[in-house]
């Protein structure tokens, strides 16, 4: 909120897009593993790979863009090791989540160490340049659009491309076809670990990006611990968003917006201490799991290994 | 006699050969782990492979067990392990996975910080008190989501990532609101009387704490295979429909295996707090114990016995960092080589898929 002549409301808003941006990109990635029947706590180590490797892809060609494409990659590694583990090896998918949260992290701050030759956080990178002068010029919404950044207008698309995919292509029919009955959809021809690889992949994808867009996109530089549990915010937001990508859209905004509105409130002298805003998304996804508020139910072979064959 | 002498012989090859098996995938896990920790220092170094080996085991050998002092300060890292390694066990023991383990050891750590500070009271009361509360906080952050799972039927892996948030953050209101040492985040110091003894001398970190771990081992395997309700928990753990066909109610072993988890998850924060760090601080991430226990409780199998062995290998990794960094080893290099250890006992599938292939092959061969 540097910009003091805009309306509080206003920065509000745009501040709330830009924080929801990562969350609503990882649990895009969330409802395509899910739906498809694999869990993916690992989302929060794919995020932290994302926000490295897309500095270090900036770092080494100087180009935002090869950052962005680094990131999506790492990510894409990342997950097919989950992927591997808990489609072919039928590890327990919690487990293998945990396992690439704890190898992310570790791998991350060594790799900060070896390629940076740094402690903690890197150099300043490039970053995708944002028409900030143009957009201001815009009539009425120009100083909305101001604010925000190129990464707020992939998450808003992504979630019309991922409504898309799920709910208007065969493909998508698929996914959710073996995230709820993998052998009925194995019967129809359709192959559950080819369906269910590509779904963790794209997860492993959006879940690089997402940390991109929290590294290029805010700061320009990767800082150790920088995702600080963003991805169980993303796995949250999607539960909360039902497994849909529009509702765990909608969740991610509200996430951020009980965040960013607590800037806000100290200004008012509100006392209502910060560290129960930053609570809040937990204890709403606690209470919406626990049936007050809506229903929601998740896939229903979420998380269970499938067997071909197998009774 | 004859026939009686056979079959011990033979129940005692069947031992050597469980203990074999259960032993073979973890050691296997733990050398490959090394391994690609060793690739990583040859590439990071550049240094040959036997160098790098050297220099990595040398480094964790003498920051873990070389010394007196990193012989006791390994041991300060096993405390916690101990009583972490155990809670993930007994929820693992009755089919759940309680992520919220870290929550748990923290809202022990909170207590404890709370209960520390009320003066005037002998040590023979305040220990007990703050071991109490502990276990007590620990267990309610355990019960919800053991709750939540039995009644309502949502999935206690997401709720207890929700409650080790939200324990976090209200560690934090209370670190940095109501009880905050002015000037510092943290705490103020729990009173002499509710701190455990350092019986090795006040410099050194180690206390009483370890041998109340070693302790609840025994009374955790006791647990599982002396009681009836250790017997419930694993009869639900290893198959809930034949369990509530033999009359065991899924849910109550279910909600109470998770206030145990909890318990003794809550208890390990509270031994954290009066044994070793003495007050509360302001968490920016999470302490870690918990997350380490599920490694710890993976690699011993949910074995009591193992977890003794496994918090051991955990602890000397843990402070084997400062050594290697003398030997210009990032110290991350350790937390790389517990996690590619629960990436390979994650896998442990691929051993019954390499038999069952067998298996196939026999049946179509022979």
């Amino acid at each position: 909120m540097d910009n003091a002549s805009l309306p509080v409301v206003v920065a509000l808003m745009a501040a709330t897009l830009r924080q929801a941006t990562p969350l609503i990109l990882a649990s895009l990635g969330g409802v395509f593993s899910e739906r498809s029947g694999v869990v993916n706590i690992g989302l929060d180590g794919i995020m932290t790979c994302g926000a490295f490797f897309g500095v270090y892809g900036s770092y080494k060609t100087g180009s935002p863009a090869m950052g962005i494409l680094f990131a999506i990659i790492a990510g894409m590694i990342v997950s097919s090791i989950h992927a591997f583990l808990s489609i072919h090896l039928k590890a327990d998918q919690v487990v293998s989540g945990v396992a690439i949260n704890l190898f992310s992290g570790a791998l991350t701050s060594y790799l900060l160490l070896v390629l940076f030759n740094r402690q903690g956080q890197t150099d300043g990178v490039n970053a995708l340049t944002y028409p900030k002068a143009f957009m201001r010029g815009i009539p009425v919404i120009g100083g909305f659009l101001s604010e925000l950044n190129w990464y707020v207008f992939m998450a808003i698309i992504l979630v019309f491309v991922t409504y898309f995919i799920l709910y208007k292509t065969s493909l998508g029919l698929r996914i959710r076809a073996v995230g709820e009955h993998p052998k009925a959809a194995d019967t129809l021809g359709v192959n559950v670990y080819a369906i269910r690889y590509l779904c963790v992949i794209l997860s492993g994808a959006l879940g690089g990006l997402a940390g991109a867009s929290l590294s290029l996109g805010t700061t320009n530089l990767f800082r150790e611990g920088m995702v600080s549990g963003r991805g169980f915010i993303a796995l949250a937001a999607m539960i909360f968003g039902g497994w849909r990508p529009f509702g765990a859209m909608w969740a991610s905004i509200l996430f951020a917006f009980a965040d960013a509105f607590q800037i806000v409130a100290q200004g008012f002298g509100w006392a209502i201490p910060y560290q129960f805003y930053s609570a809040l998304p937990y204890i709403l996804t606690m209470i919406a799991l626990a049936g007050f508020v809506g229903k929601t139910t998740a896939p229903a072979a979420d998380g269970v290994p499938y067997t071909k064959g197998e009774r | 006699m004859t026939a009686n002498a056979n079959n011990s012989h033979n129940s005692l090859l069947n031992v050597l050969k469980s203990t074999y098996r259960t032993l073979l995938f973890p050691l296997i896990s733990i050398i490959v782990a090394m391994f690609v920790a060793v690739l990583f220092v040859v590439w990071g170094r550049g240094v040959g492979f036997f160098e790098g080996t050297s220099l990595l085991f040398k480094a964790i050998w003498n920051g873990s067990f070389g010394s007196k002092d990193s012989l006791i300060e390994t041991f300060v890292y096993v405390t916690p392990l101990l009583f972490t390694g155990l809670a993930n066990a007994v929820a693992f023991k009755t089919g759940l996975f309680n992520i919220g383990v870290e929550g748990q050891f923290t809202i022990g750590v909170l207590i404890t910080a709370i209960l520390g500070l009320i003066s005037g009271l002998p040590a023979i009361v305040h220990i007990p008190l703050i071991i109490v509360g502990g276990i007590l906080a620990g267990a309610i952050w355990g019960g919800i989501p053991g709750y939540l799972k039995a009644k309502v039927g949502t999935n206690e892996v997401v709720n207890t990532i929700m409650m080790n948030f939200i324990a976090m953050y209200l560690s934090n209101y209370i670190v940095m609101g109501p009880l905050n040492k002015p000037g510092v985040a943290s705490t103020p110091e729990i009173r002499p009387s509710a701190m455990l003894w350092r019986f090795l001398g006040e410099n050194n970190r180690l206390n009483t704490g370890l041998f109340i771990g070693l302790l609840l081992i025994a009374l955790v395997y006791i647990l599982f295979w002396k009681t009836t309700i250790g017997y419930e928990i694993r009869a639900v753990g290893l198959n809930p429909y034949a369990a509530e066909y033999g009359g065991i109610s899924i849910k109550k072993n279910m909600i109470l295996a998770m206030v145990i988890s909890g318990g003794i998850a809550g208890l390990g924060g509270a031994i954290y707090v009066s044994g070793i760090q003495h007050n509360a601080m302001e968490l920016t991430g999470f302490i870690g114990y918990g997350f380490d226990g599920i490694a710890v409780a993976l690699l011993a199998k949910s074995h009591p016995v193992g977890v003794l062995f496994a918090s051991i290998l955990f602890g000397a990794l843990n402070s084997s960092a400062i050594s290697l960094q003398l030997v210009n080893i990032p110290k991350q290099i350790v937390f790389l080589i517990q996690a590619i250890i629960i990436i390979f006992v994650a896998a442990d599938y691929i051993y019954k898929w390499i038999g069952e292939k067998r298996k196939k092959e026999a049946m179509i061969n022979g």
